[in-house]
């Protein structure tokens, strides 16, 4: 099959339903008016080709000769773009998708316009040298987004990103957590998708040339060029993309080349693929009714795309790993829901996606997020929960909770930033500590590890045991003054990142009117909310060091802890997202963005606990937070479902941007059986859901393994784990990771 | 069950318990909301405290003193586990474990009254059945499935890994298959103690003679209660045993399934 054979050369939507779709750019009609929902089991799914093994095999010795180096290779002598590097392949007979980020597999590329400060610092952590040139033109020609952030940062933001109040920022790289629509590639073709961006353009000739409009129309033009620089780059692959794809082959191929502009031109926190699949069972299901394609065929092509979707680099620093551990892409992949119209959107495709995890063996990337509905057919469902179980890489996120704010086509940028495919983006904020907030509070905004005052203007508590309300208050107006600097620092960012480092092609596969959210984050929930619980609930005495500043607690007496479903605690932590959510939303934001939140660690939940002191809850100094909105560690005594019914109690309405869950178990823990274990984690994962849990990773997983591969990560090469919001090998986290996931495996009464 | 005095059944069980207001009450060790591997689908699982058996391979020996728990009143458990009834009605239901849930047979026979009446729970008692001929058979009328554990088929042997006789759980084994009760029948395999093959021949060829029996877990011995004993000042016995092989455990489900029994 080659892209210049047969009818369909001429007619790529022969056999398409519909026609608003050819009018204008609608992919979400287009998938409704031709998808097939599939509501049987898993039985029809095919095993690895030889050619897909062969394929694998190859790239799995590149991928653990970069295990044993940190990074393979790297291309420092050019700034990456659309159109920077030659054609790269694995093994050009084998390959039946094309395309690399450089000229070859896991070559990372240096991306400057980020920051090239970091790329300097990648460069030299693995060994590598920045090319006199590239190093130039910046120095002389070219500002980047990182000089930019910090032209405009005030003394309060640096204050707050040293002491580590607000970490993670994207003010060194690209800001990522921008899906674009990639299936628009394949649907309408490079020409049809220029013409558009002309026609949005034309509409504003005759406008006010506002500051705004100035921007947009500059983007546009910036857009325009990036498509014909993505023809460029398919052509150099031996593809004319000018025209829409009319086979399932060049679907793939079309929306991949789509999705490889885009990492090659941002390296951005996270590089979602969107919602991809069954869009492509539309084409899959024509080509099998016209008898081109057959099922072992079909997963080819799946297997082969979701092989480059694993190969997905980018050159980082050691400080970008210890927050995000394990070289994470975010390639996230959503994967099922219903539609609006009641049909299930899972296909079988939906199927195919998964089934890549048994065909390939377990991966942390692509990044599959199923969609979880309660009314999604049972052969699914259970299908899922079998994977999980046998390979823990998948998370789940609740799309009737989703799916009511954002529609059926949304798709999940990161781990649970959902987003309205091609018409909202999102202004990256990482997050900031609660915790040490709180500790703020007490101490009148000095830093308790560091004794150097953060926050000016107030006054620390000197009673010498605390009082709720004194406590609540105070906490409150440091909030709002935490509030203040952080969304000061995201304008900053945000702008600068535009001017900078825009995102010419995943905009491009954008309307021109987006809805943009401003994506705030909290860490540290469980543990504030402990601290209130214990300052609340039981009698906690401040000891104070020789400055004055209150470095430890002593409880008396016991306390509520968050994870046990008991609304003494919970409503506190309820309290806390909406509150901090609150002060948020009383700021101007840039470009009139919407601000929002989520209780989001990522693997940062180290680093944070790392830069905090001895908190009220009995925390010691340096202990790590729980990761994202779970209970603290050890201390969610009534188990799974308990722990489970306390984060879903935190309301959505108040963390649109995501509320994340992890429960890591072993597979004995779930029921003497494979098909008990089966069926009671797909009801889990219901109960969870009909309660308003938003969202879980499900890790299945026995210690000793985890034990084991610390001590031999060569013979562990595909082990998958799920943390906050993404998967990653385990062999590749810190050791201090390894021991937190191990220490956090979840303990059930037996 | 009439018992005449002569053949008093061993073992006692404790009185009725009733709190300061005269509200019946129990030993509670802990609540665990998600269970998946006591009984069929995710159970609600009241872990009591309390047990006159010694086991060497005991996980939860700090539920064997009746006062390590807290005292509870059955309207306080009840209201514990209707917050997940939704959930446990299409997914799992009730168990109580332990300990040894017989020992507080007023106590939970009102829990089992109420968790199926009011919440309309499938129920399930986990017991090694030592104690099971005090009561009547009306007191099981409200429990839909026995998780019935016999730790070994040897009189000698069941002494010498309990401190307690072998035969009131056979006898209770009868009985239940008699009435037609539901049953899994739970065998631990201890490496060195109970994984003799005549052993667990005699015990297969048992369990065969009964009715009801929808299942036989055979549950490998795991070390995870060792820390548990330093904790508790016990000695521990099987610091140098070693979980089951695979292999073994395989022999083990074979005995059984060979004898038409679903075992796994």
């Amino acid at each position: 099959m080659n892209s210049s054979e047969g009818i369909f050369f001429i007619q790529p939507w022969l056999g398409f339903k519909g026609s608003g779709w050819q009018e204008r750019i609608d992919v979400r009609d287009f998938i409704q008016q031709n998808y097939t929902p599939y509501a049987e089991d898993d039985s029809f799914l095919a095993p690895a080709t030889e050619r897909t093994k062969q394929l694998w095999v190859d790239i799995s010795k590149l991928i653990e000769q970069e295990r044993i180096k940190g990074v393979l290779d790297v291309s420092s002598d050019i700034g990456s773009s659309i159109t920077a590097h030659k054609p790269g392949y694995i093994n050009k007979d084998l390959e039946l998708i094309v395309g690399l980020q450089t000229d070859a597999p896991l070559k990372r590329a240096i991306i400057p316009n980020g920051g090239l400060r970091m790329v300097e610092a990648g460069l030299e952590a693995y060994g590598f040298k920045l090319a006199p040139a590239v190093k130039e033109a910046y120095k002389l020609y070219r500002k980047d987004h990182n000089q930019g952030v910090f032209d405009a940062y005030s003394p309060d933001i640096l204050a707050c990103r040293r002491s580590g109040i607000i970490t993670g920022l994207p003010d060194a790289y690209g800001r990522g957590r921008i899906v674009g629509d990639y299936r628009r590639v394949a649907l309408y073709g490079i020409d049809f998708l220029v013409a558009d961006k002309k026609r949005e353009k034309a509409e504003l000739d005759n406008e006010v040339f506002s500051e705004e409009i100035l921007r947009t129309r500059e983007e546009l033009s910036e857009q325009i060029r990036a498509l014909e620089e993505l023809r460029q780059m398919a052509a150099s692959y031996g593809f004319d993309i000018g025209r829409a794809a009319a086979t399932a082959q060049e679907a793939v191929q079309w929306l991949y080349f789509g999705y490889l502009a885009a990492i090659k031109e941002q390296n951005g926190a996270a590089m979602s693929i969107g919602r991809i699949s069954t869009f492509l069972d539309i084409y899959i299901e024509r080509d099998v009714q016209a008898g081109r394609l057959d099922e072992s065929a079909a997963q080819e092509l799946i297997d082969d795309l979701v092989i480059k979707l694993r190969i997905v680099r980018f050159l980082r620093t050691p400080e970008y790993d210890q927050l995000f551990s394990g070289d994470p892409a975010w390639v996230t992949e959503a994967i099922g829901g219903m539609g609006e119209d009641g049909r299930t959107l899972v296909s079988k495709n939906s199927f195919r996606f998964l089934h890549s995890l048994y065909n390939l063996g377990p991966a942390p990337e692509p990044n599959l997020t199923v969609l979880w509905s309660n009314a999604m057919p049972k052969g699914f469902k259970e299908f899922c929960s079998k994977v999980s179980i046998e390979t823990s890489a998948i998370q789940y996120e609740s799309d009737d909770l989703m799916r009511e704010h954002w529609g059926d086509d949304y798709a999940i940028a990161c781990c649970v930033s959902a987003m309205r495919i091609g018409k909202q983006m999102q202004f990256f904020g990482a997050r900031c500590n609660l915790a040490k907030a709180m500790l703020y509070a007490i101490n009148g905004g000095v830093d308790e590890k560091s004794g150097v005052k953060i926050a000016d203007g107030f006054e620390p508590i000197t009673s010498e045991y605390l009082d709720y309300d004194e406590v609540v208050e105070k906490f409150e107006a440091m909030m709002n003054w935490l509030a203040t600097t952080y969304i000061k620092a995201l304008n900053a960012i945000h702008f600068m990142h535009d001017k900078y480092h825009y995102e010419r092609i995943e905009m491009a596969l954008h309307d021109r009117d987006v809805l943009r959210t401003m994506a705030c984050g909290i860490a540290g929930l469980s543990v504030t909310a402990d601290s209130l619980s214990a300052i609340k609930h039981a009698k906690v005495r401040v000891l104070r060091n020789d400055e004055g500043i209150a470095t430890d607690f002593d409880i008396e007496g016991e306390y509520p802890a968050f994870g046990n479903d008991d609304d003494r605690v919970d409503d506190i932590a309820i309290w806390l997202v909406e509150t901090f959510m609150e002060k948020i939303r009383q700021h101007k934001t840039y470009r009139e963005s919407v601000p929002t939140q989520s209780v989001l660690t990522i693997t940062s939940n180290v680093v944070y606990g790392k830069k905090t002191g001895n908190t009220p809850d009995g925390r010691r100094t340096g202990e790590p937070f729980a990761p994202g909105a779970n209970a603290m560690n050890g201390r969610d005594k009534k188990g799974f479902i308990a722990s489970g019914a306390s984060v879903a109690k935190l309301p959505y309405h108040a963390a649109l941007d995501g509320i994340s869950w992890t429960a890591t178990s072993t597979p004995n823990t779930f029921g003497h059986t494979l098909s008990d274990r089966v069926s009671n984690l797909s009801n889990c994962i219901d109960v969870f859901c009909n309660a308003n849990g938003f969202h879980v990773n499900v890790n299945m997983l026995d210690k000793d393994t985890l034990l084991d591969a610390m001590e031999h990560p060569e013979n562990y090469p595909q082990l998958t784990l799920r943390v906050s919001g993404y998967a990653v090998n385990f062999v590749k986290l810190t050791r201090e990771q390894q021991l937190d996931v191990i220490n956090r495996t979840f303990h059930l009464n037996f | 069950m009439t018992q005449n005095n002569a053949a008093k059944p061993p073992g006692v069980i404790s009185p009725v318990c009733v709190d300061e207001q005269g509200r019946l009450s129990g030993f509670v060790h802990s609540f665990e909301t998600g269970s998946a591997v006591d009984g069929p689908g995710m159970r609600f699982v009241v872990f009591v405290s309390g047990c006159q058996f010694r086991c060497l391979y005991c996980h939860n020996p700090d539920t064997i003193k009746i006062h390590n728990g807290t005292m509870m009143t059955v309207d306080h458990v009840i209201e514990e586990i209707s917050e997940y009834a939704t959930f446990l009605r299409f997914a799992g239901g009730l168990t109580i474990s332990g300990g040894e849930p017989l020992m507080q047979a007023h106590f939970i026979r009102e829990i089992f009254y109420l968790a199926k009446h009011d919440l309309h729970l499938h129920t399930t008692l986990d017991t090694q059945g030592f104690l099971a001929a005090h009561l009547e058979d009306e007191w099981f009328d409200d429990v839909d499935l026995v998780l019935l554990d016999i730790k070994h088929s040897d009189a000698a042997k069941y002494l010498a890994l309990t401190g307690q006789p072998l035969q009131p759980t056979l006898d209770f084994a009868r009985r239940l298959s008699d009435m037609g009760k539901k049953v899994w029948i739970r065998y631990v395999l201890l490496p060195g103690y109970t994984d003799d093959e005549m052993d667990v021949d005699k015990l297969a060829d048992f369990v065969a003679t009964l009715k009801g029996v929808d299942r036989v877990e055979i549950l490998p011995f795991h070390k995870m209660g060792e820390n548990k004993w330093a904790e508790m000042g016990f000695k521990y016995h099987l610091k140098d045993v070693q979980p089951p092989s695979p292999e073994l455990l395989q022999r083990v489900i074979d005995q059984f399934s060979q004898r038409g029994l679903y075992t796994c």
